[in-house]
C-alpha cells in the first residue's frame, strides 16, 4: 500500500488567534500555530514496512516521562525524546533522513493551502440541537416543555424499536477534526510560527498535525 | 503562549496614534486607493465609541454630511490611516454616545472639556 501524492507534514501547538493586516490593508483573522523543534524520528519504506510514511516527532518532553520502548525508539534514532509522533503518509519519504530536523520555513510558505487536523473542544452531554443541528419544537402553539427535544425517533410497533446509529443526544466534541484547505497567511522563521488563516480545530495550547491540502494536490495535477 | 501572541500584536500596533476617547471631534486621515492611484481622504466627527483591546481595538466616527448622519468604524492600529488629529475634547458621561443619533442641530452638539 504504497501512497502516491507527496505530503509535507508539520506538528504544531495551537497558541491561539489574533488578526493581522494582508497587502491591501484588510483585516485577516489569523491562528497562530507554534511548529518548532519537528524532527524526522523515522522512515517507512514499502520494502521494510510495505507503506511509506515519515514519522514527525515534537514537543518537549522530560527523559524520565518516556517509557522504555519510545525510549528506545528515540535512542535509535539519535534524537532526544519528543512528546508526539505522528507518520505521514507520503511518496517522498526515502527522500527524509532519520534525525533530520524540520523547520516550519523550509516546509511551508504564505499562500499555501493545507489541511489542519486537532482535537476538536470537548462540549461535554449535549443536547440534538447543539449535537446534531436539530430544529428542536416550536416555541409557542401549546409547545409543552419540549422546546429543544428531538421529537419522534421512529414509528410504533414495525419496526417496534428504535434504529442503530439514530441522532441522539450525548457527548460532544473531543473527535479528531480536520479543517481542509487552510491558506498559510505567513511563516515565522526565526520564531518557527506558522500563522493560518482563519480558524482550526482545539483548544489553545492543543496539538495540530499540518498537511499539504489532500484536494488542492489533486485537482493539480 | 500568550506572549508570542501578544508580541506579534505589539509588533503590528501603531504609536504614532493620539489618545482619544468619546466625545472627542477627531481628523481622520484615510488611504484610499482607486486603481493604480492612492489619495487621501478626510473624515472628521465626533468618536461615538472605542471599543475591544489589543489590536483588535477599534473606534467609531459620526460626522452629519448633507443632513444624514454617517459613522464609520476604524481599527485603530489600521495602516490605511496618514494620520488621526485630534481637533477638540469632548465633556461626556458616557462611554458610548449612541443617543447622539437621535439629536439633531444644536442638541447633538459636545460641551467642550476643560482640564483643570
Amino acid at each position: 500500500m504504497t501512497f502516491e501524492r507527496n505530503v509535507k507534514g508539520l506538528l504544531g501547538t495551537k497558541l491561539g488567534m489574533t488578526q493581522t493586516w494582508d497587502e491591501n490593508n484588510r483585516i485577516v483573522p489569523v491562528t497562530v500555530i507554534a511548529a518548532t523543534t519537528n524532527v524526522v524520528a523515522g522512515v517507512r519504506t514499502p520494502d521494510s514496512d510495505g507503506y511509506n510514511a515519515v514519522q514527525v516527532a515534537y514537543g518537549e518532553i522530560e527523559a524520565r516521562k518516556v517509557t522504555k520502548p519510545q525510549a528506545g525508539q528515540f535512542a535509535k534514532a539519535g534524537i532526544t525524546p519528543r512528546r508526539h509522533v505522528v507518520e505521514i503518509r507520503t511518496a517522498d519519504a526515502s527522500t527524509y533522513t532519520v534525525g533530520q530536523e524540520l523547520v516550519a520555513a523550509d516546509i511551508f510558505a504564505a499562500g499555501e493551502e493545507i489541511d489542519v487536523t486537532g482535537t476538536s473542544k470537548g462540549k461535554g452531554f449535549a443536547g440534538v440541537m447543539k449535537r446534531h443541528g436539530f430544529h428542536g419544537v416550536g416555541a409557542s402553539h401549546g409547545a409543552h416543555r419540549n422546546h429543544r427535544k428531538p421529537g419522534s425517533i421512529g414509528a410504533c410497533a414495525t419496526p417496534g424499536r428504535v434504529f442503530k446509529g439514530t441522532r441522539m443526544a450525548g457527548r460532544m466534541g473531543g473527535d479528531t477534526v480536520t479543517t481542509q484547505n487552510v491558506t498559510v497567511h505567513a511563516v515565522d522563521a526565526e520564531k518557527g510560527l506558522v500563522l493560518l488563516k482563519g480558524a482550526v480545530p482545539g483548544p489553545k495550547g492543543s496539538l495540530v498535525v499540518l498537511r499539504s491540502a489532500a484536494k488542492k494536490q489533486e485537482a493539480s495535477k | 503562549m500568550t506572549n508570542v501572541i501578544n508580541q506579534l500584536e505589539q509588533a503590528l500596533k501603531r504609536d504614532d496614534v493620539p489618545a482619544f476617547r468619546a466625545g472627542d471631534t477627531i481628523k481622520v486621515q484615510v488611504k484610499v486607493v482607486e486603481g493604480s492611484r492612492s489619495r487621501v481622504q478626510l473624515f472628521q466627527g465626533v468618536v461615538l465609541r472605542v471599543q475591544g483591546s489589543g489590536v483588535g481595538r477599534t473606534f467609531t466616527v459620526r460626522k452629519v454630511s448633507f443632513g444624514v448622519g454617517v459613522e464609520r468604524t476604524f481599527p485603530l492600529h489600521s495602516p490605511i490611516f496618514e494620520s488621526i488629529e485630534v481637533v477638540t475634547r469632548g465633556d461626556v458621561r458616557r462611554a458610548k454616545l449612541y443617543y447622539l443619533r437621535n439629536l439633531r442641530g444644536k442638541a447633538a452638539k459636545i460641551k467642550e472639556r476643560r482640564d483643570i
